[in-house]
């Protein structure tokens, strides 16, 4: 990748998505603008509801926007078909889940290697690469152990493990350390940590602001729009000052 | 040239790729899959065994038909209940010997000829006698078309026949029951009410399961024109083709000839009618396979009713699987590879139902080929029956697993995951 560090590698313009539900329509995202670069490592945030998970699917491709554009890498991704879409989930994107999704009969290795069969790699190169990975968020000796053989905090190492094999542009975390207490959260922030400073672009949403705190951008929704969106420093003057201001109108 | 491969390439990579997902989730679900395949385990069983059953009662029923020698001709009379003959006498129109004079030389596809009349009568020796033995008046070229094998003494000449002399030949049946000895020959035996001198024994007929039972095997044979002389009877004929498959010339020729012989006008029907058993085995042939045809697809609509329980599993796997459908799509599966995964998984199941099915048909028939007395022993299975019974069981997985294939194919991911 002889790319430049600060190259734009997302755009979204005036996103909007849209629920139908009976009559009524629910505007999930209302007119979302954000452009990211290489390397940035985000934190969304943002009260239940306002749109997080939305935007998640939308980035990571496994939703349509209803509105608007969304250039992924410089490609217009809503031109693509299913085809198209599955191709970029597959090479682009890595997806971890609050709740792992992990293939209970399979062991973590057959986990990890999972992407790999919907791309163009052999058995043996599969396996290489799987394990690899595996050693790399520290589970080389978890390999063939299943699912309910591991800790939360394993699980989702190897769900990390299993959206980086195939080496995306960015990896997408929704809420990953949702199910987790926070000693193990922090396990899973130093990887985070580690693939970032090994030059990964990382956008993850959480509640959490000690979580938030790894980032280096903060982007605060409510109501399906980005109502802040500013660096780490920023953001926790921004709020200090607004803290404030709410602590003397209490008085 | 790169582009012209590059699409069976790709396609090959999805089919190796679903082959290799699809068995692996079979192999992870053992006992489901083997209790979803029993419905296809017992379609292909009952379908190859019962072609089998019927393949090995057909070869049975030919080589039956065989050993009475297919390129014989029957020659009968017939009288034709219409025209002029419609109040003629059964003397009028049976046969006599004048009328096949010089057959030989009138009709080159028939290599020869006997002239048969047979009755029942009491056979006595001494105290002994046989009630109900068959009496045959024959030709001396009976024994080249009937391929009887004479064990003692000699088969009939020329010369019994032109002297008329009263002689005959027996079965070993005869010769046990009435305590001949071995060689009887030129012992005196009492045929009716007269006395005949034994030239000779013959072999038994050749047992055919089928027709074992169409006559007695008490057998006499006196010479033609003798049993001409005493009874004054009802007379047929037996013809024997050059060749397999000049029947139909044989038939043309002997038609020709016995209408001229029998002073047939051009208008008048034939008074005789003839039989081939060529013909009765192309016309079995026909109605054995209509037989196999039908029977093999009454019993193959159980290979549909084992497709349906395909179908239905498949089913509850798709929503079973439904998260597990989601995250591939989320990791980059297409939805063509989600259709081909399930659809080989059905596929493979069926074929494998369709192996096991091959299996057990085989011991199956291995079994009918032993039942006693049910003239099964020649049952086999075909190869075109396992070429069908496995194309259909492919079939009715591709069939029955394409919807539960498809449903898997378009959900949606975000769905798919949502899914409880
Ligand atoms: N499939 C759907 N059909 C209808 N409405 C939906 C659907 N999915 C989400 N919504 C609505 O869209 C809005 C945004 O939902 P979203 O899941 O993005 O919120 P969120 O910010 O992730 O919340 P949380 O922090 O609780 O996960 C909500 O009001 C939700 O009710
Ligand atoms: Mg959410």
């Amino acid at each position: 990748m002889s790319t430049k560090p600060d190259r734009i590698i997302i755009r979204l313009e005036k996103v909007t998505r849209i629920y139908k539900v009976g009559v009524e329509s629910i505007h999930a995202l209302d007119g979302i603008d954000l452009q990211l670069r290489r390397n940035e490592y985000v934190a969304v945030m943002g009260p239940s509801g306002s749109g997080k998970s939305t935007l998640m699917n939308i980035l990571g491709c496994l939703d349509r926007c209803t509105g608007g554009t969304y250039f992924l890498d410089g490609r217009d991704t809503t031109r693509l078909g299913a085809g198209g879409l599955a191709r970029i989930r597959n090479t682009q994107i890595g997806f971890v889940f609050q709740s792992f999704e992990l293939l209970g009969r399979s062991s973590a290795l057959k986990n990890v290697e999972m992407p790999l069969i919907y791309s163009r790699e052999g058995w043996w190169s599969r396996r290489k690469r799987a394990k690899k990975m595996l050693e790399r968020v520290g589970l080389g000796d978890r390999i063939k152990h299943r699912p309910n053989q591991l800790s939360g905090g394993e699980k989702q190492r190897v769900a990390i493990a299993r959206a980086m094999v195939c080496g995306p542009s960015i990896l997408l975390a929704d809420e990953p350390t949702g199910n987790l207490d926070s000693k193990t959260s922090e396990g899973i922030l130093a990887l985070f940590d580690q693939l970032h400073s090994e030059g990964q672009t990382i956008i993850l949403v959480t509640h959490e602001e000690s979580v938030a705190r790894h980032a280096s951008r903060i982007i605060r929704m409510t109501d399906g729009r980005i109502f802040s969106d500013m660096s780490f420093e920023q953001d926790r003057a921004n709020r200090a000052s607004l803290n404030g201001r709410f602590g003397e109108m209490s008085k | 040239m790169k582009a012209i491969l590059a699409a069976p390439l790709l396609f090959l990579r999805l089919l190796y790729q679903s082959v290799y997902l699809a068995l692996g989730q079979i192999w992870a679900n053992k006992t489901r899959s083997v209790l979803t395949t029993i419905g296809i385990i017992i379609g292909v069983a009952s379908v190859t065994s019962v072609i089998a059953a019927l393949t090995g009662l057909k070869a049975k029923v030919l080589s039956d038909f065989e050993s009475l020698g297919t390129n014989k001709i029957f020659i009968i009379p017939h009288w034709p209940r219409t025209g002029r003959f419609k109040h003629f006498s059964w003397r009028l129109y049976r046969f006599h010997p004048q009328q096949f004079e010089g057959l030989l030389e009138r009709c080159p596809s028939v290599s020869d000829y006997t002239l048969m009349t047979e009755r029942t009568r009491t056979i006595r020796y001494g105290v002994r006698s046989i009630d109900g033995a068959r009496v045959y008046g024959i030709n001396p070229s009976w024994h080249t078309i009937e391929n009887r094998s004479v064990t003692v003494g000699r088969p009939f000449s020329l010369n019994d026949e032109q002297n008329g002399w009263q002689v005959c030949l027996i079965t070993p049946s005869v010769r046990d029951q009435l305590r001949l000895d071995r060689n009887c020959t030129g012992k005196r035996i009492v045929v009716g009410e007269r006395s005949f001198r034994i030239v000779g024994v013959v072999d038994k007929r050749v047992e055919s399961g089928m027709f074992g039972q169409m006559g007695a095997s008490e057998e006499v044979f006196i010479p033609f024109p003798t049993a001409w002389k005493l009874w004054d009877p009802w007379v047929y004929a037996i013809a024997c083709c050059r060749k397999p498959g000049l029947s139909e010339e044989a038939k043309a020729e002997l038609r020709f000839f016995l209408r001229q012989t029998r002073r047939l006008e051009p208008g008048d029907p034939d008074t005789f009618r003839m039989e081939v058993i060529e013909e009765y085995l192309k016309t079995f042939n026909r109605v054995a396979m209509g037989i196999t045809a039908v029977a093999g697809g009454v019993v193959g609509i159980s290979l549909l009713v084992g497709g349906v329980g395909i179908m239905n599993i498949m089913l509850v796997s798709v929503s079973e699987r439904t998260r597990e459908i989601g995250l591939r799509k989320a990791v980059g599966a297409r939805p063509s590879a989600i259709l081909l995964q399930f659809l080989v998984e059905a596929v493979v199941l069926c074929l494998f139902g369709g192996l096991v099915g091959a299996g057990v048909g085989q011991m199956l028939t291995t079994m009918i080929a032993k039942i006693p007395h049910a003239n099964l022993q020649m049952a086999h299975i075909p190869l075109w029956a396992l070429g069908i019974s496995f194309g259909f069981a492919a079939a009715v997985g591709v069939f029955f697993g394409m919807f539960p294939a498809v449903k898997a194919a378009r959900l949606d991911p975000i769905e798919a995951l949502r899914h409880e």
